[in-house]
């Protein structure tokens, strides 16, 4: 089996999705001839032409907009965000038009659209090429939320959110690009959307999360185990909809549970996450619900010592789970 | 009229969807009035930009994103008078929405009406989203939006006709300019004299036509279409018109124009013009008159009772038609 980054995991899946289905066309600014300001693209356009691979004006709306219209005349659009960051201009069109296209005719029309876009910080990216944005759009019933955390995980979610016949924001953290690898089968293979995965079996302490830090947690999983604390690592995969059960199934079997995500603290996929377990599982618990996640300030700073401060690290992460293991 | 391919059939159902348009639209007043619609919104003034628009499509075949005030419209491109009662009515069976949306929120997957929100502007992206596919497709289809002057000052107008237009789509942009978006004249929308002005720095042709003569609005457009279809890429129509009535059954005009104004462009009042236009060519004459008139009353009754008897919607559908799967 190869190993793969998890951007190359990406790029072999759009390109495997390309060949497989001829209604699949990409777009987005700067996603053909240069392949993509991170090159997720890079040799699509190439193998596939203009008409499929497409450089698009410098306008999101229109991008998501247009990219509805498409996949309701036939296509199967998955265009390109170049910034989580900069997803807010196609708010309107994401969230009052994709997301409700289906319910507002009563099923007489859907929208086939995979949206993809670079999310997170630790890049140096400052306020506006730094931000986690999955909060704001998990509130939105109609939408589906994907956040792969290894690249193995990156293929098989993007091919599923590519099939389905309903919107998906498909985010990918940038940071993972290429500093994460695994072993990626080459053959095409699906993972469920809405269904999590425990990346690291434990009794001690649970730690629900997604996206970069699937591999915080288990770095601090790894460092816990050498002082004796066994943690248990669950990658939602999918903000919405979320896992319900397998959240609950942790929960019980551990009796301590940290959410741990990058973006900002309240109003959070951990406030949602801790609803669940506090409805289907407080008499399980051992001890109050901890969430460790980004700091409530409008985004994240960019020199170095602030941007530090903001971002979760495997060090913040283990800490926050020794605390709830002594507890 | 040579080689437009408009005989006299066709222009004579052009002027009966006119008037069936305006009569549905009375009733939906009246229905307001009685306190069973709970707001209407009219395309009364507009039936000929509508209808002579429709007819220069592919009805069916080409896709249309139309707005609130496109009644006319929606009628010259199949949707039944029964479909729209029950639409206006909030009915079960209402094929634009199973009764979620407000009134006058088209869309038939069927006809190629595409589904529309409130937010204006937003069509003119999927319109350019629809052509789009038909270029990669070679579908040979051409889609319109259709929108107020007041919606060309938002962002998403610009940027369909922009990537429209960078992407030579086969897109027409049809404006109806009624000179107010609800109480906002045109001249505090934007600071130029016509919409069509617009198509200029986007690099398409703007065309104005007058939007009260339904053979000059199928011309226009249709050469926009045969523009579209053979790759020249978008066209910009404003078809100048009035509406006759406030906004919506909630809205009252007199806040923001003179009687006089109304009077004024009510003389130009497109099915009056129409009709002694046929009239004069033969096309209409008493008999036939008479005929479709009673055929549109009998239709808008017929209607009319069979939404106010429809069933509504079963509160258990709340949560169908979330997601597919």
């Amino acid at each position: 089996m190869a190993v793969m980054s998890y951007l190359e995991a990406i790029r072999e899946t759009l390109r495997q999705e390309l060949r497989r289905d001829p209604r699949i066309m990409i777009y987005g600014e700067d996603v053909g001839v240069r392949g993509g300001v991170f090159r997720v693209t890079e040799g699509l356009q190439a193998e596939f032409g203009e008409d499929r691979v497409m450089d698009s004006p410098l306008a999101e709306a229109a991008i998501i907009g247009t990219a509805i219209g498409a996949a309701v005349n036939g296509l199967r659009p998955v265009p390109e965000i170049q910034f989580a960051d900069f997803i807010f201009p196609a708010a309107n069109q994401i969230i009052q038009e994709a997301a409700r296209i289906r319910y507002r005719s009563n099923g007489d029309f859907h929208v086939p659209l995979v949206i993809r876009a670079p999310f997170g910080g630790g890049v140096h990216g400052a306020l506006y090429h730094s931000q986690s944005v999955e909060a704001f759009f998990a509130h939105v019933p109609g939408l589906k939320v994907v956040i792969p955390g290894t690249p193995y995980d990156a293929k098989g979610l993007l091919a599923a959110a590519i099939q389905d016949d309903d919107p998906v924001l498909y985010l990918e953290h940038k940071a993972a690009y290429r500093s994460l690898k695994g072993e990626v089968p080459s053959e095409r293979y699906v993972i469920p959307l809405g269904k999590a995965d425990v990346k690291r079996e434990g009794t001690d302490v649970s730690l629900i999360t997604y996206g970069l830090m699937v591999s915080y947690s288990l770095k601090a999983a790894e460092a816990l185990a050498k002082e004796g604390v066994s943690v248990e690592v669950v990658d939602l995969r999918s903000i919405r909809p979320l896992d319900v059960e397998a959240i609950v199934a942790t929960a019980r079997k551990t009796g301590k549970v940290l959410i741990v995500h990058e973006d900002n603290l309240t109003g959070g996929v951990g406030g949602e996450v801790s609803a669940l377990i506090a409805e289907h599982a407080l008499f399980d618990l051992d001890a109050p619900i901890m969430r460790l996640a980004g700091p409530d300030v409008p985004a994240m700073p960019y020199s170095p010592p602030l941007e530090h401060a903001f971002m979760v690290t495997p060090e913040k992460i283990q800490q926050a789970a020794l605390k709830l293991a002594r507890f | 009229m040579a080689d437009n391919g408009l005989t006299p059939e066709l222009m004579k159902e052009m002027y009966y969807y006119m008037v069936l348009s305006r009569a549905v639209d009375d009733r939906m007043w009246i229905l307001n009035r009685q306190g069973k619609a709970p707001v209407v919104y009219s395309s009364n003034g507009h039936e000929a930009a509508q209808v002579g628009s429709a007819f220069a499509l592919n009805r069916g075949e080409d896709w249309i994103c139309p707005y609130y005030r496109d009644l006319a419209l929606v009628l010259a491109y199949g949707m039944s008078v029964r479909d729209v009662m029950l639409h206006l009515l909030g009915r079960a069976q209402d094929p634009n929405s199973g009764g979620r949306q407000m009134p006058a929120h088209w869309g038939h997957r069927q006809l190629h009406i595409l589904t529309g929100g409130s937010v204006v502007a937003t069509q003119d992206v999927h319109a350019t989203g629809l052509a789009l596919a038909s270029k990669v497709l070679k579908d040979g289809r051409v889609s319109v939006a259709y929108f107020g002057e007041g919606s060309t000052s938002q962002g998403e107008f610009h940027e369909a006709l922009n990537f429209a237009a960078v992407h030579k789509l086969p897109v027409i942009f049809f404006n109806e300019n009624n000179g107010y978006a609800i109480s906002v004249p045109a001249r505090k929308q934007m600071a130029v004299m016509d919409v069509a002005a617009r198509a200029a720095g986007y690099g398409m042709p703007g065309v104005i036509v007058d939007g009260n003569d339904p053979l000059k609005v199928y011309e226009v457009t249709r050469e926009a279409a045969e523009r579209a279809r053979s790759g020249d890429g978008p066209t910009l129509i404003e078809a100048k018109t009035y509406r006759f009535v406030p906004h919506s059954s909630d809205d009252d005009d007199r806040a923001y124009r003179s009687r006089e104004e109304v009077q004024e462009w009510k003389k130009r009042d497109p099915l009056v013009m129409f009709e002694q236009r046929l009239t004069e060519d033969g096309i209409l004459n008493d008999d036939n008159l008479t005929a479709m008139r009673q055929q549109i009353k009998d239709l808008v009754n017929d209607a009319t009772d069979f939404a106010e008897q429809a069933p509504l919607p079963d509160p258990g559908t709340l949560y169908a038609e979330v997601y597919g799967s």
